[in-house]
């Protein structure tokens, strides 16, 4: 039986549309530590963001996000950065593989655009329901079960091992 | 059952009579591609967390193209730790040096129609070309699929592309993609099986068809499917690829359904450059005439085969690069560098200036050599010209095919090539 999925509250960070990998992990830093390339994460759309974001913060975007690369440092160095989910009005497809193996919540919302940067925001993975503090209540497209049993276990390699273990057993 | 391309090669994969689109299976993997950025360097403590070993390695391509050659103390370690675990793994199709991987994996005869690939970068759609289901994935799934053998897929539905008319001179199947990415935007076919066809498409040579497929990627596709034909059975018998004719029956079934069809005419279509930052932003080349560029590059899977270091020697035989303007070759792989030197393309490059550089991503990520400084503008045959890819942040690439990176490289702004073709034949 896998873990529930709790409920996640973070502030916001309000990016647009087609976010690429590029600015997620730029190139010229792919060679170092996650550390370092985090610490280049969007800067080039926002140079302030890799030194003012905060652990548990949910970063909303617009459509399209993570297209580009398959590089899954893109993920990786929201998640360094203690970015705790994701909601987009779309994500492109590698990117959103790679934020669910790396057991990053990546919740589709066609109403993204309503939320606003430094709201505080509800989300529930496992519902599919988003919430703006003192604001509307936005729904979002569910995650399927096989990927929420993923998440719920951390990503796809404790998911895999448990799988691997099961078997062997 | 009628089923799309795309439909078929996810239930043989499945190993199901049929599929529908939005059906999530589990796939078999016949092959799995990586390279030394996204190969053992990020797989090596996955597998060891999860206790696995790679499930076959004969069923394994690694290739080292992102980091080569080794220009400081950590690419020559990623390079190093990537040589190390071919030999400890056993993978034999180990190529390393020999060029991009999306171009080395056809050329060694790896890739046939019907086949369920996994590659470990984003433009892997390229495998597309030969009506292979291949996708990109990242790190972590690339260790499930090393691991398994198997991954799951939502079965996608299938946008088509049909192409009409036919190429003018001085065209290239670079400037139908940027139209492409121009008209229908980065996102089209997110999720989705790109499928293209028509008449303008099935006269393009394999190299130029690889094209499309490659940069279904910047569509947003998960694939981007051509159905085989006599160039294609040509081009892999010739690669050394085990194809039967029975490799034909790969194509959509007529009454096949379909989201959307897209049609555009090649016979009016005119050089096309993409500005700063995105593909998208693609308009005729004309429009752009007054930028003046510092670097030319002719590089990456996109914009380095054979053909198009053609296309690029059509422009600058009896020319040269204008001063202050640096043009830049890197070949795509070691094998076209070979050809390129034997039929005489090289020289005609290197006598109008042009630098020779190794066969590898190079400066189309900001991996290699050849990146840009702040305030520098760059014409290139890559394929994506994001905001600080090439380079430093503040620096400006402009996407074009090779005939129209070359024509900008003797002129020193960015130029339709056509003039110059026109003015030889004169």
């Amino acid at each position: 039986m896998s873990a529930q999925i709790t409920s996640l509250t973070g502030r916001a960070w309000v990016f647009g549309d087609n976010i690429d990998t590029d600015v997620l992990a730029p190139g010229i830093y792919m060679k170092g530590s996650m550390a370092e390339l985090a610490q280049h994460c969007l800067e080039s759309v926002d140079p302030d963001f890799a030194r003012n974001v905060q652990r548990g913060d949910i970063l909303v975007a617009g459509e399209n996000f993570g297209m580009g690369s398959s590089r899954e440092q893109a993920g990786q160095a929201l998640l360094e950065l203690g970015i705790s989910a994701l909601v987009a009005k779309s994500f492109a497809r590698i990117f959103y593989r790679n934020a669910i193996n790396l057991g990053l919540p990546a919740l589709v919302c066609a109403d993204a655009d309503k939320i606003r940067a430094g709201d505080t925001l509800s989300l529930d993975p496992a519902e599919g329901t988003l919430a703006i503090e003192g604001g509307e209540r936005l729904s979002c497209e569910p995650i399927p079960p096989h990927l929420l049993a993923m998440i719920a276990d951390g990503g796809l390699l404790p998911h895999l091992k448990k799988k691997l273990k099961g078997a062997a057993a | 059952m009628s089923m799309t391309l795309a439909e078929k090669l996810c239930a043989k994969a499945a190993g199901v009579p049929s599929v529908t689109p939005g059906e999530i299976v589990t796939a078999k993997v016949d092959l799995a591609m990586v390279h030394d950025s996204s190969g053992p360097r990020r797989l090596v403590s996955k597998l060891e967390e999860i206790g696995a070993d790679v499930w076959d390695p004969s069923k394994v391509v690694l290739i080292t193209d992102h980091y080569v050659p080794a220009v400081d103390a950590e690419s020559a370690a990623i390079l190093d730790l990537t040589r190390k675990w071919a030999r400890d793994t056993g993978v034999e199709a180990f190529y390393d040096m020999q060029g991009i991987c999306h171009i080395v994996l056809p050329e060694r005869g790896h890739l046939k129609p019907g086949m369920f690939v996994a590659g470990g970068d984003s433009h892997s759609t390229t495998g597309g070309a030969f009506a292979a289901f291949m996708i990109g994935i990242g790190a972590t799934e690339m260790a499930g699929v090393m691991a398994t053998g198997e991954i799951w897929v939502k079965v996608p539905p299938t946008i088509r592309i049909e192409w009409t008319g036919a190429l003018g001179e001085g065209l290239a199947a670079k400037d139908m993609m940027l139209k492409l990415c121009g008209e229908l935007g980065m996102g089209v076919g997110n999720y989705k099986a790109i499928e293209y066809t028509g008449p303008a498409m099935t006269a393009l040579p394999m190299t130029e068809r690889m094209v499309l497929s490659n940069m279904a990627a910047e569509l947003g596709g998960k694939v981007g499917l051509i159905a085989p034909d006599d160039v294609t059975l040509d081009y892999l018998r010739a690669a050394g690829a085990d194809v039967g004719d029975d490799a034909l029956d790969w194509k959509s079934d007529p009454d096949a359904e379909v989201e959307a069809i897209h049609s555009f005419d090649a016979t009016t279509l005119n050089p096309q450059v993409a500005a700063p930052h995105s593909p998208e932003n693609a308009a005729d080349a004309e429009a752009h005439d007054t930028v003046k560029i510092d670097q030319a590059y002719i590089g990456a899977c996109t914009g380095a085969k054979l053909g198009d270091l053609r296309m690029a020697a059509a422009i600058l035989g009896g020319r040269k690069v204008a001063p202050g303007v640096r043009l830049l070759v890197a070949p795509a792989s070691a094998r076209i560098t070979n050809e390129a030197a034997a039929d005489g393309t090289l020289a005609v490059l290197t006598e109008a200036g042009a630098i020779l550089m190794p066969s590898g991503c190079g400066a189309c990520a900001g991996y290699g050599a050849g990146v840009l400084a702040a305030g520098e503008v760059c014409i290139s045959s890559t394929a994506r010209n994001f905001k600080g890819r090439m380079g430093h942040a503040e620096s400006r690439v402009y996407l074009a095919s090779p005939f129209t990176v070359a024509a900008s490289a003797v002129t020193g702004h960015i130029t339709d090539p056509r003039a110059f073709l026109m003015e030889k034949a004169a």
